[in-house]
């Protein structure tokens, strides 16, 4: 399949004297995690999809440096993120897309007082601006009759105010969209930020991916929906560990949209 | 005779006065340990903030009920302060109500416009007594909410119902004598003080004297040793949410400050321009992070003497919630108390800090950084940037982070990603899928 889609480096496109319009950062999870591999090619195809002028660093990208700086070492951020600056001056990149709030944080609030100055979107809004634009549409009905509930990553909603982006996007398909109790700014953590996700969790009664999950699991939904690599694989954890694999799907919004795509 | 009670007043308010002058100094020297660093706003910004956060209490309102009463107490408490004026004047002069007269027909308004006032703050800290007390509302009972901060919270609820029960009786008694006795001046018949007349008229005038006096004395006595009182309590918040929302962090929540002495340093090791050539002129490099409260700023202080510790962000935090140690209300307890400590025992160098000594690592290696606690705190105070700055000392001053964050470390030095993959196989998730 994936010989298929078209997947140019920003070196190809530079090399060849073509400007880019739009980069795509991948991440480490949407580079190294299996998972998050196929959200990272679903991507691609809605990009393809879209006829978008876009481009990976590919084998140039490196992390941005984020689990180091929220684990307190500064000095390996800004090594990253100096590095990872220079790379992005030097192909002057002036607008980046991501499927990762993480990255997107770091890139779009951070990178600015080291010298990296770019219009940094996520995901879920750029879908939502080419859904507007209509460069891509869904055929409505693949999602019929099935319950979304949609987690807030911490990153997106509280740490930069983004609610409405992916929940427009969801309601773009045809199905119906519940709440949690706890959502939008009184969103719960899946448990995985803050460098969590690289340690065992500190001495407590429940594990906080779990207690999530029952929140979502409460809402009857069939698939959670996220648009974080930490939140999905917490959050499939936690379906994995109340053996709920069979009945609740937890999936990043741009799988959903390509299941539906015109 | 009669300037006695006037000299007696005038010692008793300077006497406060003095206690409040020092108890001031006390707490600005606290806050001063801090780095003279404020977050970045324009005044136009900061007032804004200022005025829908503290003033209108904008964030409260998350919780309609506790916001209502508050508004209440709060609201009732700025406007009694107006009766409080005439107290101090009259306490002074001699006088009795001396602004009767420059009010005429509006006076009796006003003074039953207290008195509801009087009752609503009443009424509302019954309320939130029963709250604490007899509902047990979870995030009152916490491990950091045992002795001094749960007596604190409920001695001030029952100093506010003492002080409006002495304005009413003051004004019941006051109401019998002005008709017995033309010297008192007249204010009509007051809403909810008259309810009390049939229980008090079979006293005797002298009693009543008595009675209306004791309830005078009592009242700006409770209210001036109030006003103290608050100044040792989580009650400062009473003053200090107003600078501390005027000095609000307007960054987006995601955003972590900057630390230019590191730029400074691997600008110069990765040989970037900008480096500014640091060796004819080395900047003396601080600290990384923060182990004691020197190390963090006048606002993380300012924060730490501002909490109202009212939990609410401890009660949405991920970590706490699910029963680990860290409690974001008690990160800013601590920080407090130790600087209390510090100005208290006038410490310069000792081995005990913030870090370890009041604040584990237990604690802070549990926070998800997620800004729950950022986000439901009342008075904008961000418990995530204390918690940052520790964890900052402790990865880069003391290499201490725990085992599995340095392996994490080591991989993106090496690999490039927080993971153990090889940086050559980065690209391969384009190649080989489905
Ligand atoms: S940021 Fe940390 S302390 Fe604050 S609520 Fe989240 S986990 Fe708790
Ligand atoms: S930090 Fe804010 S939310 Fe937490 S206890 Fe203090 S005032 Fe309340």
């Amino acid at each position: 399949m994936a010989k298929d889609m078209n997947i140019p480096t920003m070196a190809e496109k530079t090399g060849k004297g073509e400007p880019v319009e739009v980069l795509f950062w991948v991440g480490c999870a949407g580079s190294f995690d299996d998972r998050y591999k196929s959200v990272t090619l679903d991507m691609v195809k809605i990009l393809n999809h879209a006829k978008i002028n876009f481009a990976v660093l590919g084998p140039e990208e490196t992390c941005t440096g984020d689990p180091a700086r929220r684990a307190g070492n500064e000095f390996l951020f800004q090594m990253q993120a100096m590095a990872n600056i220079q790379v992005l001056n030097g192909y002057e990149v002036h607008k980046i897309v991501t499927t990762c709030p993480h990255c997107f944080n770091t890139l779009k609030n951070e990178y600015p007082e080291l010298g990296g100055n770019y219009e940094v979107i996520h995901h879920s809004t750029y879908i939502q601006q080419l859904l507007d634009e209509g460069k891509i549409s869904v055929e409505g009905g693949f999602f019929k009759g099935k319950k979304i509930t949609y987690h807030d990553p911490c990153y997106l909603g509280r740490g930069n105010n983004i609610y409405e982006a992916p929940r427009r996007v969801l309601e773009a398909l045809d199905a119906g969209l519940v709440e949690m109790k706890n959502c939008k700014t009184k969103g719960l953590c899946c448990g995985a930020g803050g460098a969590q996700l690289f340690k065992e969790p500190e001495k407590g009664d429940e594990d906080i991916n779990i207690h999530r999950t029952e929140e979502a699991v409460n809402t009857g939904a069939n698939i959670i929906a996220t648009g974080c690599p930490f939140c999905l694989t917490m959050l499939s954890d936690g379906i994995k560990n109340k053996e709920l694999e069979n009945n609740v799907e937890v999936k990043d919004i741009s799988e959903l949209i390509i299941k539906d795509i015109k | 005779m009669q300037h006695i009670s006037q000299i007696v007043f005038i010692i008793t308010l300077g006497v406060f006065g003095f206690l409040a002058y020092k108890r001031v100094s006390f707490l600005r020297n606290c806050i001063n340990l801090g780095k003279k660093e404020l977050p970045a706003g324009s005044k136009a910004q900061r007032l804004k903030e200022m005025i829908f956060i503290a003033f209108g209490q904008k964030k409260m309102f998350k919780k309609p009920l506790a916001a209502l009463l508050h508004f209440f107490v709060y609201f009732g408490f700025l406007i009694i302060n107006i009766e409080v004026l005439e107290f101090i004047i009259d306490g002074i002069t001699g006088h009795h109500r001396v602004f009767a007269p420059f009010l005429g027909k509006l006076y009796p308004v006003l003074m039953n416009i207290f008195e509801l006032l009087a009752l609503a703050v009443m009424v509302s800290c019954l309320i939130f007594l029963s709250r604490r007390n007899i509902l047990k509302i979870k995030r009152f009972w916490s491990a950091e909410m045992q002795s001094w901060p749960r007596l604190d919270a409920n001695l001030i609820l029952v100093i506010e119902v003492l002080l409006m029960l002495a304005i009413i009786h003051m004004n019941t008694a006051d109401q019998i004598l002005q008709e017995r006795n033309t010297h008192y001046t007249a204010t009509g018949k007051l809403w909810i003080s008259s309810l009390m007349i049939p229980a008090f008229t079979a006293l005797d005038t002298g009693t009543l004297i008595f009675i209306e006096r004791f309830a005078w004395w009592f009242h700006i006595i409770g209210i001036l040793g109030f006003a103290t009182y608050v100044t040792y309590s989580k009650h400062l918040h009473i003053f200090l949410a107003f600078p501390n929302t005027y000095y609000s962090r307007f960054r987006p929540k995601g955003h972590l400050n900057n630390m230019p002495d590191v730029t400074r340093e691997v600008s110069s090791m990765l040989g970037l321009p900008g480096a500014t050539a640091t060796t004819e002129n080395p900047v003396e490099i601080g600290r990384f992070g923060a182990k004691d409260v020197h190390d963090l700023t006048v606002k993380n202080m300012m924060e730490a003497f501002s909490c109202t510790e009212c939990g609410r962000c401890t009660a949405e935090c991920p970590a706490n919630l699910t029963g680990r140690k860290l409690s974001p209300r008690a990160i800013m307890m601590a920080t407090r108390d130790r600087a209390e400590e510090i100005i208290k025992n006038k410490i310069e160098n000792e081995e005990k800090s913030l870090l370890d000594g009041y604040i584990s690592r237990e604690e802070i290696n549990a926070c998800t950084t997620c800004n729950a606690c950022v986000e439901a705190c009342p008075v904008n105070i961000s418990p995530l940037e204390i918690i940052m700055q520790l964890r900052r000392y402790i990865a880069m001053e003391e290499s201490g982070s725990p085992a599995a964050w340095n392996v994490m470390f080591q991989n993106i030095e090496t690999n490039f990603a927080p993971w153990k993959f090889s940086a050559s196989d980065r690209f391969t998730w384009a190649e080989n899928q489905e």
